[in-house]
């Protein structure tokens, strides 16, 4: 009976959510019907070029809800959500590694190739467990998470809030990726991970595993937009919300306020962290360019423009920011990072909320011209 | 009554000497009488605040202050600004570590060493002088997260409200006076509003002892007269603490006055007698 009230709350009470996540499954049916079955002659074919486009676009959605959680309804800036899902991407990276086994360069059966290059004569221990797939999936979520549990451990019960918050995960970021770009990590240094072989068994290069991995995607992303929206939607959600507005109050009221955040950010940093390992097999390489403060920084500009505290709006501005991305870098390189300020000020200084802040606007200054709805009293969750 | 709390029931601090509940006592410096949980207010005093001193660099806004709260009672602290009473407020409720001295509620728990929400949660609401409440949540809401219940992680995750909580919201709407704005935004109350959202967050504590800073400023003159008509109504089942400015508000509600000056007490007693000390009348009134 709670699952069925749930089901009905989601899409009474939420018409983007509903629309995103119809959006998600005509894709889910779409694509691959038009990739697979469509001949390649026909105007309707969808490369594979664009379903690994696509399937990139929606693990940077996952990334981009994951840190509308924490921004959008915690308030907690994080500027440095790249690294955990550079983190997940690496833990899928060394499996994939581990995959390729003596089809290398070098043909070791048990070391990857940069290692072999820097003469190391046995894998270091922390790449043991990475050739089962279970372990790596574990370590995805794993590695992130507890990142993110010992850091915001630290840095909530200290109380740091704001801007030091901000400050502090750009540092953690930029100290991953200088670290990751040393060769004696044994991380690859900085050409990262590559040359990866297959997944599961199953070629990477194969049209059909292009299209297994978009649906994994679609399916993370759809599975981990509902968990959030059930978390934004219980009491823990309004919780959050409420320490976002005024953290002393809910203090005062008896809420222990650095749990709530640490849970929160936790949980954020672990579906970063499938996101990024989504992502590495799609575009087949992981390097520590990943955890650049900048690529945290854009992580931001998309939920920017997306919409804030909405969910299917960051994911809405990750599309959307990336397709420009894609365009630009394409056709005007040089232009890109002028677009990305130019939209970064013009979402701040004009449309706070964002695109989906924009529309509803939009919507009740056209509902405003009708006549009132007598039923319109919003009702609280609380209530339903 | 297992061992350790027959150990500790031997070790109360009000039955021992002082000395056995001074910190560096070796065997009972740990042991000694915090028990969360329990409130004793068997004595009488809710609250008790002894020899307390804070000071902000080298400022004494709190200085030797002893201060006793009976239970259920209604007190108005008064003073001038500056006089320590917000920063009273802040110790009390664990914002503020004290310097030296303690702060007891009960006779049993000691409030320096709790945080926060512990202490929020062992029964002590708090008003904030300037009306804090959640805006983006409706009054309904702001209600329900105030709501006396377990208030760590994962039972609020799967919280879902009950009967009986819900009466317990709308009782406390109709208390309050905001049963109709119910699904208002609270950002969108009049300010008179706020305080009294804000009172009815803490009734929704269930708290023991009501620390209220300021609950009239900016009040109209009826808003005024029902807060001073529900306030004295709280006295009794509740002990209220208030700090207030108006003279005429005081006057109104208080029985028993303690006039701070310089953050430790300068008088105490009724209204009259407090507003015919001499030493009160050349600090505060008379000016």
């Amino acid at each position: 009976m709670q699952y069925k009230s749930l089901f009905a709350q989601l899409f009474a009470s939420n018409r983007g959510g509903t629309i995103f996540l119809g959006i998600l499954a005509a894709l889910a049916i779409i694509v691959p019907i038009f990739n697979l079955a469509v001949p390649e002659s026909s105007a309707l074919h969808i490369s594979t070029y664009t379903v690994t486009l696509l399937g990139k676009y929606l693990t940077f959605a996952l990334l981009a809800i994951a840190l509308d959680l924490v921004w959008g309804y915690c308030g907690i800036l994080s500027l440095g959500h790249g690294a955990f899902f550079a983190l997940g991407g690496y833990a899928m990276g060394m499996y994939l590694m581990r995959q390729i086994g003596d089809r290398g360069v070098y043909g070791n059966p048990e070391l990857p190739d940069f290692m072999v290059f820097l003469n190391w004569q046995e894998l270091p221990w922390y790449w043991y467990g990475f050739d089962m797939f279970w372990f790596a999936m574990l370590m995805v979520m794993l590695v992130p998470g507890l990142l993110a549990f010992v850091f915001g451990w630290l840095a909530f019960r200290s109380r740091v809030t704001g801007v030091y918050l901000s400050i502090i995960t750009q540092a953690l970021t930029y100290a991953l990726m200088l670290a990751f770009f040393r060769n004696e990590m044994g991380f690859g240094g900085n050409n990262g991970l590559t040359d990866f072989k297959d997944i599961l068994g199953f070629n990477l290069q194969e049209d059909s595993t292009r299209i297994g991995l978009f649906l994994a995607s679609v399916i993370a992303l759809a599975l981990g937009y509902l968990a959030c929206h059930y978390i934004v939607t219980s009491k823990f959600g309004r919780v959050i919300i409420a320490i976002r507005d005024a953290e002393d109050r809910t203090r005062f009221v008896g809420y222990k306020t650095e749990s709530y955040k640490l849970w929160i950010f936790t949980f954020s940093a672990v579906l970063s962290g499938i996101a990024g390992a989504l992502y590495v097999p799609q575009v087949g390489i992981i390097n520590p360019g990943e955890f650049s403060p900048l690529n945290s920084i854009e992580l931001v500009v998309w939920v920017a423009v997306g919409g804030r505290g909405t969910l299917y709006g960051a994911a809405l501005g990750a599309g959307i920011v990336n397709y420009a991305k894609t365009y630009f870098t394409a056709a005007l390189p040089e232009v890109w990072l002028f677009a990305l300020g130019a939209l970064f000020i013009v979402v701040t200084v004009f449309l706070p909320k964002g695109i989906i802040g924009l529309v509803s606007k939009l919507k009740s200054k056209r509902s405003e011209t009708k006549p009132p709805d007598a039923g319109a009293i919003p009702k609280t969750e609380a209530e339903s | 009554m297992n061992q350790l709390d027959q150990l500790r029931e031997f070790m109360r601090r009000d039955r021992v000497f002082g000395f056995v509940a001074e910190e560096r006592f070796p065997f009972t410096s740990g042991v000694r009488p915090v028990r969360p949980g329990v409130v004793d207010i068997k004595k009488g005093p809710i609250l008790y605040i002894e020899n307390m001193t804070v000071s902000f660099d080298g400022f004494k806004a709190i200085n030797d202050l002893t201060l006793y709260i009976n239970h259920g009672e209604l007190r108005c602290i008064i003073g001038p600004n500056g006089a320590g009473k917000t920063t009273m407020m802040d110790c009390i409720t664990g914002k503020t570590r004290p310097d030296e001295g303690t702060v007891f509620y009960g006779q049993t728990m000691d409030l320096t060493r709790m945080s926060e929400y512990e202490i929020a949660q062992v029964g002590i609401g708090r008003k904030f002088q300037k009306p804090t409440v959640f805006p983006h949540h409706t009054v309904f809401e702001n209600l329900e997260l105030a709501l006396h219940t377990n208030k760590s992680v994962w039972p609020t995750l799967l919280a879902r409200l009950s009967g009986e909580q819900r009466d317990h919201i709308d009782e406390v709407l109709e208390i309050v006076g905001l049963k109709g704005l119910k699904h208002l935004r609270a950002g969108l109350l009049s300010h008179g509003q706020t305080q009294w959202l804000e009172i009815g967050m803490l009734l929704m504590q269930k708290p023991l002892l009501l620390l209220v800073d300021e609950p009239v400023a900016g009040m109209t003159h009826q808003e005024t007269e029902r807060t001073a008509e529900l306030l004295t109504s709280l006295a009794g089942e509740h002990s209220v603490v208030v700090v207030e400015h108006d003279m005429d508000f005081v006057r109104s509600i208080a029985r028993t006055v303690t006039v701070l000056h310089e953050g430790s007490v300068l008088a105490e007693g009724s209204m009259d007698q407090v507003q015919n000390d001499p030493k009160v009348i050349e600090v505060y009134l008379g000016e």
